[in-house]
């Protein structure tokens, strides 16, 4: 367990993809069977401990630790498991240290009774970094940069084959992997179990604004448009496997296999082929927000009735596979052809054209971003962030390279509210105030205006702003509610923020009656007065113009 | 008598009423007792100072000669009465020079500790726990996360690392009081015996320790034509140096940050450290914790750090605790505590 701790604790802080690379084929080299192959399974989220969750962890240490200094401790570190890690109690000598192995295999057949005294023994053996990676790897929560993508590479730079190669029979395996690693070392056979659907790295496409002066250097007609949706990107590949069976899966943008998640989606995949598309909700053939798709996600249990209310349905921008074909060193115009005959033939509800925006230069198609419900959209322009451009003798190319594809992300609304509360945040930026709620003035009760919180928002600003606002938070605490910090907001005194976001809608659980998609701190206006902020009546208004 | 009777915060800073003088004054005054040479307790312009003749060096180092009015060096253990207040310097360990400050009046004891460490350091002292009734302690590390592990285990991962990536130049953020001259030491000490470079900034202080007597090996200055040519060399820098251009000439580097505050990853990432070095010139919290049992004290005020846990800690223990809030402490070092 030492080992892998200490892999994913430097993979933490390693920010170059070769020296991940470097570190993760070092510890597979040098690491024996089966010991290695948990690793890559944990690497890859190829487990998963059912009974493990974050509650039965405070449980742990509320009752080691004074339940004050834990809530300290935990404000200040801003992660559960590194709090729990490094506040467990030490007990030197008091056990053998674990193998990773002996926990996979404890954690699978201890019972959920059992589980709190066992985890405590091995915390109990571990020092720091290993009780931190056991909390990170039970709870599913590692976040040390490493894709599953990378871990297979470095598994592949054992010996010389490519990462697609391990990609085409990743299915088909299991942990530990025995056969996997012997293959990859040149030791054994390559496995025999060929994925008859696997996933291909999508190509990716950079902001339209970071090309200067695009409207003169891009040539329109060399680009084709799309609507950027706004769902999650998802690939759908249906194969046939060895015994001539029906495969299908689907996968997220990263090569996660989401296909038990989408149960419905799954039945509809009924051709040879991997296609490229958005997973959207459709009402009555309409597409829904990105707030009612959340809903979907968030679901763990899968049940008839979520399937009802959340019908899942693909909306296909590209094909990389076509009857086994791999076509991805056609043309986007070649591609499209193809992806348009596929979906004509597959004739299934759950899966569509994303249509093509015709334009015949750049301001029809600035009109047509700026009002997708007037270009073709219609009732679904809501469900629609901006265009997708993509060069029409463009080639599918994963990753993202630089030229062939942009998007054009409609203009964010923007409102300037007032800071009124603060609180730490976690991850990254655990222990500087950076997650503030804002608000803006309405009409009280009593004839005075009062602020009214509209929404709270935890990002858009670089790490100078951060640490300013850090300090304007500390130096402006009028009051604190245990972990929240209460900042002077009078209209004379407060910062004001203005707050960018993609939509809004009428809510009930907000005070304020709306509630924001994606909002983000978009500057910071230390020169505007607090009494100079936006009102409420202004989000009212937009609500009631859409 | 209460204890504000003898020693009692005040926006200068701690203040000694029957002896009028102030303990690490953030502002001039005329007459400071100084506890140690870290400028947010070490500051220029008072009319008199009096302090260790390592600190009084140190700051003579970084303010000039003209610091102060006048200097009155005072050894460990030595007894100077002013007014009838009997005041002493005891070693704290925290850096070169370092003491705690102890005032007996009316047959009522308090000690100031100014910055403490307790473990050990060969160019800071060791240390030393003196009884009293009142006891101000600081609580930089004062939460139960902060544990510091054995230092050596720290140098040993910049060795490893040396090893690991030996075309790669290893920079390492140091304070450069104190913090700086015990990571040379203490990589002596693991047996690394090549030179180690250092960022001008250092040189001085560096420098005042070897006048000491104390022994760091062979240490150079980086020179900046050669930067490119230090693959494989560990280099200690300000903390500040790493995000400079200065920084960039070097091989690859590899940044590493000496501070007990990389305990905490998300700190260490904010800062963009690669490798962490958890090496801190302050107690960590059961040290924090052992000192203010092992000095019997019946109080403990609490300077500046996390005080709202170490205050809950002491009233738990039965001790009574009160947080001072004393602003400006802490900031010099900030992150590179």
């Amino acid at each position: 367990m030492n080992r892998f701790a200490a892999l994913i604790d430097r993979l933490g802080y390693e920010p170059r993809r070769n020296a991940k690379l470097r570190l993760m084929t070092d510890y597979f080299r040098d690491t024996p069977d089966p010991e290695r192959g948990w690793a890559l399974a944990a690497l890859t989220g190829a487990l998963s401990f059912r009974h493990a969750k974050p509650a039965l962890i405070k449980g742990l240490i509320q009752e080691r630790t004074d339940p004050v200094l834990f809530a300290l401790s935990y404000d200040y570190v801003g992660d559960l498991a590194e709090t729990v890690a490094l506040m467990w109690p030490a007990r030197g000598g008091a056990n053998e240290i674990p193998h990773l192995s002996d926990i996979v295999a404890g954690l699978h057949e201890t019972t959920k009774a059992d589980l709190p005294r066992r985890l405590a023994s091995w915390l109990d053996a571990l020092d720091e970094t290993g009780r931190w990676a056991l909390l990170k790897l039970i709870t599913g929560a590692m976040r040390i940069g490493a894709s599953a993508r990378l871990a297979k590479t470095a598994v592949a730079r054992l010996g010389t084959l490519t990462p697609d190669e391990i990609e085409l029979v990743w299915h088909g395996l299991a942990p530990p992997y025995l056969d996997l690693f012997a293959w990859a070392e040149g030791t054994g056979p390559k496995p025999d179990t060929v994925n008859p659907a696997p996933f291909h790295p999508p190509m990716l496409s950079h902001p339209l604004e970071d090309v200067g002066s695009w409207r003169e250097t891009l040539n329109a007609a060399d680009f084709s448009a799309e609507w950027k949706w706004d769902g999650i990107r998802v690939q759908a590949v249906g194969g046939i496997d060895g015994q001539g069976r029906r495969v299908a899966r689907l996968y997220s943008r990263t090569g996660e296999d989401i296909s038990a998640a989408f149960p419905d989606v799954v039945d509809a995949i009924q051709f040879e082929g991997a296609i490229d598309g958005e997973l959207l909700i459709l009402r009555d053939g309409r597409v829904q927000s990105f707030n009612v798709l959340q809903q979907r996600l968030n679901r763990k249990a899968i049940t008839p009735k979520l399937l009802t209310e959340f019908p899942a349905h693909i909306r296909a921008y590209d094909l990389m596979v076509d009857y086994g074909e791999d076509i991805r060193a056609l043309t986007f115009i070649e591609r499209r052809a193809r992806l348009e005959a596929l979906v004509a033939k597959l004739d299934h509800a759950r899966i569509d054209l994303s249509p093509i925006v015709r334009f015949a230069d750049w301001n029809e198609l600035a009109a047509a971003r700026a009002m997708p419900a007037s270009a073709g959209a219609g009732e679904d322009a809501d469900a629609i962030e901006g265009i997708m451009l993509k060069r029409r003798d463009s080639t599918y190319v994963p990753g993202r390279p630089k030229g062939p594809w942009f998007k054009w992300k409609r203009d964010a609304y923007t409102v300037d509210a007032v800071m009124m509360y603060a609180q730490r945040g976690h991850g990254k930026r655990s222990s500087f105030y950076s997650d503030y709620t804002f608000g803006l003035w309405r009409l009280g009760d009593d004839g005075a205006d009062e602020l009214v919180p509209v929404g709270k928002a935890y990002s858009g600003i670089t790490d100078d702003e951060l640490a300013a606002l850090d300090r304007f938070v500390r130096k402006n605490t009028t009051n604190r509610f245990g972990p929240v910090r209460e900042v002077t907001h009078t209209p004379d005194a407060g910062v004001v923020l203005e707050i960018a976001f993609e939509g809004l809608n009428r809510s009930t659980r907000h005070r304020s009656g709306v509630a924001m998609r994606f909002p983000r701190i978009h500057r910071i206006r230390w020169d505007k007065p607090a009494r100079e902020a936006d009102r409420l009546e202004h989000l009212e208004a937009l609500l009631a113009s859409r | 008598m209460r204890p504000e009777d003898l020693i009692c915060p005040t926006p200068q800073g701690l203040y000694c009423p029957p002896a009028d003088v102030y303990i690490d004054p953030m502002r001039p005054v005329a007459r400071a007792l100084v506890t140690h040479g870290h400028s947010d307790h070490a500051r220029a312009g008072h009319g008199a100072v009096m302090a260790t003749e390592e600190t009084l060096g140190i700051m003579a180092e970084r303010y000039g000669e003209d610091f102060t009015g006048s200097r009155q060096p005072v050894a460990f253990g030595e007894v100077v009465s002013i007014n009838g207040v009997e005041v002493s310097f005891h070693p704290a360990g925290h850096v070169l020079g370092s003491a705690q400050i102890r005032l007996v009046w009316q047959g009522f004891r308090a000690v100031i500790s100014g910055d403490y460490k307790r473990l050990p350091d060969r160019t800071a002292g060791t240390f030393e726990p003196i009884a009293c009734d009142l006891f101000v302690s600081e609580a930089t590390f004062g939460l139960p996360v902060f544990r510091h592990p054995p230092t050596e285990h720290e140098v040993a991962k910049l060795l490893e690392s040396v090893e690991l990536f030996p075309e790669r130049a290893h920079l390492v953020g140091a304070y450069p009081l104190g913090k700086s001259q015990r990571l040379m030491a203490l990589v002596r000490d693991a047996g690394y015996d090549k030179p180690i470079y250092i960022h001008g900034a250092i040189a001085r202080l560096t420098a005042f320790y070897q006048s000491r007597g104390i022994d760091l090996g062979d240490i150079r200055p980086v020179v900046l034509d050669e930067r490119k040519n230090l693959g494989g060399a560990i280099i200690i820098c300000p903390p500040s140096a790493i995000q400079e251009a200065w920084s960039r000439k070097f091989p690859d580097p590899v940044t590493a940050f000496a501070s007990g505050w990389m305990r905490v990853r998300a700190r260490a990432k904010q800062k963009g450290v690669e490798l962490p070095l958890v090496v801190s010139d302050h107690a960590d919290w059961d040290d924090l914790g052992r000192t203010i049992r092992e000095t019997g004290a019946e109080e403990v005020w609490v300077t500046h750090g996390a005080e709202e846990a170490l205050v809950h800690w002491c009233e738990t223990q039965g001790i009574r605790a009160r947080p001072l809030r004393l602003i400006g402490y802490g900031d010099e070092e900030g992150e590179a505590a």
